[in-house]
């Protein structure tokens, strides 16, 4: 039976490169022994693709793109096809999950310096999966044809609208196929949602992983395994991927496919986070929902729009806060790659980014009221403000250099400041100037008058 | 077929001629993918003026019909909105209609043809939500203060408007919210979509 199989299998090798391409990328894949929590992520991703791919195939089995008939396609998908609810709610809260997962998967790549060289294309090709998730997330939303999914179509294909000398215009018509958000915009939004993104996000995700696989993963410590080989050439600190990290992967996939069938079974709109209550009404083109705010993933972007009270502005920053995630490589140039060996300034720093970010997309899901418009704007200088104190701690640098971005920051600030003035708030933006103004004097001033801005020792293996 | 060598620069060339030309074809190719996603002959057949009836129209009420698939706002103003008009000129962005939002017979001070009659695109010209009308007494349900004389308050992203459909300082929309086309039939009934004068 045996000496079958081995003959089975090297006809096949003969023919097609199986056995090394399961070497290559599975069995004989080494990667360093100290992967932690964090490194769960990865697969996790590939585990929701998976998901979202299956349940979007059957749902477009019983979905119906025509604004006339969508919203009751979904009704019936919930209430007359055996399963289809589970389906629909897989699909939905799968779309979560899937942000959830490439947002820690983010992280990851910056506590532990990911991006850095050799590394800059797989955080490159990454960034693109991640901004054509989004697309795909928000062209999903739409084809529900509930109030949500009317409204924040028309607000997200306005913003390129905003495009000065007639561009906008002329791209948001090309978008919506028609002067409104209409049938013309579904059933384009429909095709592109099932068969033109999820192309394209599959070959991205291939060339990711063999970017990975062909300079090999980083780890907690930061350092290159492949430096520290033995005689046959296989990195002393690595093991295979298979069995070790497929078995460890394995555990990551049953406690996360557990809390998803929790969400899934429980509370499949997650108190409104994953699916919003005004989305079970059908699309109404005359009368906006009172409260409108994206979903929970495109929150934080959704807050720096808002919070600049101008249109072109406010389009260019939301724009320009994803773009700026791709230059990670080329704005921290420190040698030292992970978190663990970066100074104390630096772990700060990182926090501070976290918090930012994660209270950005906190208040892009609250009505715009005059105190959280004003804090979303300081939030919007902050996360700005984290990329330039990012390319500042590159290196050890002179103390003149610390106190010209300070007063360079601070005059730019004084500036925007100056142009937005408003006697009524005066107040309010006095205040709240102290967040930019701690920010500057803890992260630039640190590192002259205290040593917490200096690195630890690197080892030369693993810990 | 000659062994001798690789004449490098006529192979260069000819690759360059190769691509420029394939993607010549590929540009030309590209046409009737892009054409299609401009909106279609049907879309833009559906832009037929729309007739209203405004004999019903209380003082204070405001009526929204469909145009063009967007809604179009009909208020009809009290002499007292129309003399409290003046006195937000200060704090508006443009007070006396220089932007292009409105036709040539709507550029007066109170943004329509009979003061009596505001009719307007109820899209606010931030990004394309429909704000919604606050009268002066309800102003604390939005948090628009004490000074509120009623107006237009897109819950969006908190741009406001005046009931003459003027944009205030210091709001993310850029503009006043448009007036469409629009005339009078009789004294009763008018049209939205054409000109006033051509109807």
């Amino acid at each position: 039976m045996n000496n079958i199989l081995t003959a089975a299998m090297k006809w096949v090798d003969d023919r097609f490169p199986a056995t090394q391409l399961w070497n290559e990328h599975v069995g004989k894949y080494y990667a360093p022994k100290n992967f932690n929590f964090w490194y769960y992520f990865g697969s996790l991703a590939l585990l929701v693709l998976v998901i979202q791919l299956l349940s979007g195939m059957w749902l477009t089995m019983f979905y119906k793109p025509d604004a006339e008939l969508a919203f009751a396609s979904v009704e019936y998908i919930m209430r007359d096809v055996d399963g289809g609810w589970i389906i629909r709610y897989m699909h939905s809260t799968g779309a979560s999950a899937f942000f959830v997962v490439i947002y820690l998967h983010m992280f990851r790549g910056l506590l532990y310096g990911s991006y850095k060289h050799p590394r800059e294309l797989i955080w490159v090709i990454g960034m693109l999966i991640y901004g054509l998730l989004m697309a795909e997330a928000f062209m999903g939303y739409l084809l529900p044809w509930g109030q949500m999914s009317f409204w924040g179509a028309q607000v997200i294909t306005s913003l390129f609208g905003a495009l000065p000398f007639g561009i906008g215009e002329a791209l948001a018509l090309i978008i919506r196929g028609d002067y409104v958000i209409s049938d013309a915009t579904l059933t384009r939004f429909f095709a592109l949602h099932v068969a033109v993104l999820p192309l394209v996000l599959l070959g991205l995700i291939g060339a990711h992983i063999l970017a990975l696989h062909h300079v090999g993963s980083n780890n907690p410590d930061g350092i290159e395994i492949k430096k520290n080989k033995d005689e046959n050439g296989v990195p002393v600190d690595g093991i295979t991927f298979h069995p070790y990290y497929s078995v460890k992967d394995l555990f990551g996939a049953a406690v996360f496919l557990f809390l998803f069938a929790v969400v899934m079974f429980f509370v499949p709109e997650f108190y409104g986070w994953f699916i919003e209550p005004p989305n079970f009404e059908p699309a109404n083109p005359l009368k906006t929902p009172e409260h409108i705010a994206p979903v929970w993933y495109f929150t934080p972007s959704y807050a720096i729009l808002r919070g600049i009270p101008d249109k072109i502005t406010g389009v260019a920053a939301m724009g320009l806060s994803i773009f700026v995630l791709f230059l990670f490589p080329w704005l921290d140039r420190h040698p030292i790659r992970s978190i663990r060996y970066r100074s104390t300034l630096y772990r700060f720093l990182i926090g501070t980014f976290a918090v930012t970010f994660v209270m950005l997309g906190y208040l892009g899901t609250q009505p715009a009221t005059l105190g959280f418009s004003e804090l979303s704007f300081r939030l919007t200088e902050l996360y700005f403000s984290f990329f330039l104190i990012l390319w500042l701690y590159s290196r050890e640098r002179a103390a003149f250099v610390y106190f010209a971005v300070a007063v360079g920051a601070g005059l730019l600030l004084v500036v925007i400041d100056a142009i937005r003035f408003d006697a009524d708030k005066a107040m309010l933006l006095f205040t709240s100037s102290l967040m930019p103004l701690a920010f500057y004097a803890i992260f630039v001033l640190g590192p002259v008058f205290t040593n917490l801005n200096e690195s630890k020792p690197v080892p030369e293996r693993l810990t | 077929m000659s062994n001798d060598g690789v004449d490098i620069r006529r192979r260069r060339l000819l690759t360059v001629a190769a691509v420029a030309m394939g993607g010549v074809g590929a540009g030309f190719t590209a046409v009737p993918f892009v054409a299609s996603w401009m909106p279609s002959a049907r879309a833009k057949a559906i832009g037929a003026p729309v007739e209203v009836d405004i004999s019903k129209v209380e003082i204070g009420q405001r009526i929204t019909v469909t145009w063009r698939g967007k809604p179009v706002w009909i208020l009809r103003r009290s002499p007292q909105i129309l003399d409290d008009l003046a006195s937000l000129d200060d704090s508006l962005r443009d007070p006396s209609s220089e932007v292009e939002q409105q036709p040539e017979y709507a550029i007066n001070k109170h943004r329509s043809i009979k003061p009596e009659f505001l009719i307007l695109v109820g899209i606010c010209t931030h990004l394309g939500c429909s704000p919604m009308f606050v009268k002066a007494a309800e102003a604390a349900l939005w948090n628009l203060g004490d000074a509120w004389l009623g107006g237009f308050f897109c819950p969006c992203h908190g741009s406001r408007f005046d009931l003459a459909g003027r944009v205030f300082q210091g709001v993310p929309a850029p503009t006043n919210l448009v007036v469409p086309p629009h005339a009078y039939l009789d004294d009763n009934r008018i049209i939205i979509g054409v000109d006033e004068g051509k109807a």
